[in-house]
Formats: C-alpha cells, sequence, structure tokens
C-alpha cells in the first residue's frame, strides 16, 4: 500500500459514498426483479429483445443492477418490485446461522455486507431479519480474521483471503500491515528510510530520465 | 446496458492496486460522455412527447435519467480518485515525476499536479521561521545526522553540502547526509544500510 493514497473509503450501513470506487462496483451487482406493468420501449436498453421500440410485458422477469433498482424505486407507485438475492433469501440465513465460517463469501458476494446493507433501502418485510443475519455473520466471522491477521507473519496469505468478501478483505490487510510494522519495529528496521511503495509497484521499469 | 463503459474505467483503474497510475482512458471517458449526450437528447425528445399525453413514458425517461446520473457519478469518481493518486505522488517521488508515469497522464491533470505542487511549495515556505519547512523531509524520525547508503543503479555525480561531489555508481556505499539522499532512496536510486 502507498503510505500517501488514501482511497475514499466505502459507505458503511444504508448510505452509499458516492465517491468510491468500492461502492460503485459494489452497486454494479445485479439483482432479480420483476415488471409491475408494461414498460414501452425499455426492453432494448435492458437487454432484452432487438428493437428499440419494443416493450417490456407486465410480470416478466428481469436483472437489474443495484443503482437502478434504487433510482427507480418508488413506494407509492411499485413499476418494479425486487426481489432477494438468494444468498439473503430464509434458506440461506438458515446456513449463516447454522455456521457462517464454512461459506465462501467471496464466492457468494464479493460484497456481501455492503450490498446486504443496501438491500434495507427496498421495504422488504424481511428487513429486520437479514439485518439481523448480516450482523450475525459479522460477528461470527471476525474473531478468524482478525487471529489470522494478526498471526499469519511472513506466509502466503491467499488461502486465508480466498473466501473472504471484500469488507473483512480489508480487515485483514489492516491487521497484517500492523503485524508487519510491529515486526520491523522489534527487529530496529522502523527507523529505516524505504524505497517508496510506488516505486517497488512499477518493479522493474527504470526511471532513468528522472527529469523527463 | 447503459453505464457500461464509465464503470469499465472505475473497474480498470480499481484493479490498480496499491495507489499505482493506469493510463488516463480518454477515449473511453469520451465515449461515456457521449452517452450520456445521447441519453440526454433522447429524452428531451421523449419528454415533449409524454407532455402531449403518453405519461406511460415517464417511467422511460426516468430511466434513462438514472443512466445519466449514474454515468456521471462513475466519472467523477473516476477522475477523483485519479487526482488523489496524483497527489500521493507529490509526496512519494518528489516534484519532478519520472516519464513513465507522465505519459499516463492527461494534460489537465499534469496542470493540476502542477498547481498542487505549487500550493504545497508555497505553503511550506510560510511555515518553521525564515526559511521555511520541507514537510517531505524526515517523514520517519531520524536517528543519526549520517546514513549509510548503498548505490542500486548508476545515478551519476552528486553534489553534497561541503560541495563535493560524489559519484553515485551501482554497488557502491556511501556515507551521506540524511536529508540529502532521503528523496533518492524513495525514489529507490538508493538503499538505505542498517549497521
Amino acid at each position: 500500500m502507498s503510505e500517501a493514497y488514501f482511497p475514499v473509503d466505502p459507505g458503511l450501513g444504508p448510505e452509499e459514498n458516492f465517491l468510491s470506487l468500492d461502492d460503485i462496483l459494489m452497486s454494479q451487482e445485479k439483482l432479480p426483479g420483476r415488471a409491475e406493468s408494461a414498460l414501452p420501449r425499455l426492453a432494448f436498453a435492458l437487454g432484452q429483445g432487438a428493437g428499440t421500440g419494443d416493450s417490456i410485458p407486465e410480470g416478466s422477469k428481469l436483472e437489474i443492477p443495484l443503482w437502478l433498482a434504487k433510482g427507480l424505486h418508488d413506494s407509492k407507485r411499485r413499476i418494479i418490485s425486487v426481489e432477494l438475492p438468494k444468498i439473503y433469501k430464509e434458506a440461506w440465513r438458515t446456513v449463516f446461522s447454522a455456521d457462517a465460517n464454512v461459506v465462501d463469501l467471496h464466492k457468494m458476494g464479493p460484497y456481501y455486507y455492503g450490498f446486504g446493507s443496501q438491500l434495507l433501502n427496498f421495504d422488504n418485510p424481511e428487513n429486520p431479519e437479514i439485518a439481523q443475519t448480516i450482523l450475525q455473520t459479522f460477528i461470527s466471522r471476525f474473531r478468524r480474521i482478525m487471529d489470522s491477521s494478526q498471526n499469519a507473519y511472513n506466509e502466503d496469505t491467499s488461502a486465508l483471503v480466498a473466501r473472504l468478501d471484500e469488507l473483512e478483505r480489508a480487515l485483514f490487510r489492516a491487521g497484517q500491515k500492523g503485524l508487519n510494522d510491529f515486526q520491523c519495529w522489534e527487529k530496529g528496521q522502523a527507523s529505516q528510510i524505504t524505497a517508496s511503495s510506488l516505486v517497488q509497484n512499477y518493479g522493474k521499469r527504470k526511471f532513468t530520465d528522472m527529469d523527463g | 446496458m447503459a453505464g457500461e463503459r464509465a464503470v469499465e474505467l472505475v473497474r480498470e483503474l480499481h484493479r490498480a492496486a496499491g495507489g499505482s497510475l493506469p493510463p488516463f482512458r480518454a477515449e473511453g471517458l469520451r465515449q461515456a460522455l457521449e452517452e450520456m449526450r445521447a441519453l440526454y437528447e433522447r429524452n428531451q425528445a421523449d419528454v415533449s412527447e409524454a407532455k402531449s399525453g403518453r405519461t406511460d413514458l415517464i417511467f422511460l425517461i426516468r430511466f434513462r435519467h438514472c443512466c445519466l446520473l449514474r454515468n456521471q457519478r462513475c466519472v467523477l469518481a473516476y477522475l477523483y480518485d485519479r487526482l488523489l493518486r496524483i497527489r500521493a505522488l507529490r509526496w512519494e517521488y518528489g516534484s519532478v515525476l519520472p516519464s513513465t508515469i507522465q505519459f499516463h497522464m492527461a494534460a489537465e491533470e499534469v496542470e493540476w499536479f502542477n498547481r498542487y505542487k505549487k500550493s504545497l511549495a508555497t505553503y511550506m515556505r510560510s511555515v518553521g521561521g525564515e526559511e521555511g519547512l520541507d514537510l517531505t523531509q524526515d517523514i520517519k524520525p531520524p536517528k543519526s545526522l549520517y546514513i549509510e547508503v548503498r548505490c542500486l543503479r548508476d545515478y551519476g555525480e552528486f553534489e553534497i553540502d561541503d560541495g563535493t561531489t560524489i559519484l553515485l555508481k551501482k554497488n557502491s556505499q556511501h556515507f551521506l547526509p540524511r536529508w540529502k539522499c532521503e528523496q533518492l532512496i524513495r525514489q529507490g536510486v538508493l538503499e538505505h544500510i542498517l549497521s
């Protein structure tokens, strides 16, 4: 990580952070929906049907990204209804409450927590249960993440992070940075000036022309 | 699907980890803006149609408007995050950027970098008494005035405080004033050796 570059953090809870790259990619994830009335001329825009003039008949199933679902959501006039992705449904909630540690959140998500919090914006009757499941999942997985991030020193961590969602990965990286900095200090290397990590990132490329 | 081009910009930038600066995608940006213009124009046409009675088009107009806002958000976030990365470069590399990085910047970004550099320099002159204070120096607290360094590549002649010049050749080792070589270490020319 570069020491001077601080990306815009993703928002927490039901609010998105407008400029956060993470949040933009998170809101690109799709969720299933249904057209409650016929939608003229929309078929082409949503990737169904060929002609620009085609309309979407009432009741047809749609796959729309979260940002669009949020923008079109209207509690008074329900034109598109939004359903829960399966991972937030009752069946999966049972799995999470049984043992959240075994689930591969990266494959299912990879923005399980962020996306789940966003779903609370749609007035779904199951909202309290969803929120509770997300919270409990985080609590039960957090212990293992913190433990592994604080103790895997000089190891290949790819197996440890493979099943973590993006929020958990950020936590893991923070823990690893703390561990590495502490080890550095213990070895008396904390005062060593090191090459900028950006320089290291650019790797073997030569910067011979420094006044360019 | 609308908005794909703009998201692709964001996705590429997000993939470039650790604050490195990928090339500026002028073409992708232009296409995203073009798409926005097209959306806007089609909406204008449909608005006048909706005014004359076709209220079923209102939803379509709203859909396009959402796409417009989405594109706007992606483009703004793309440009803003690039500026954050460019700002970090000033602290990591110093005031002169290697040409390989400058190739990745748009003309406006170079302009912004120069202005940022100027503001920072003005501020650093205004603090810390007569001569100002270089905030980019001694980011880690120094333990001694002189440090042992090893040269990682041929750099050329280098003048130190007392007026003598030394030749920085690959693999040569020197005992130099810390403040003189801190920047070169950050740039990866020298390596700080702890005894």
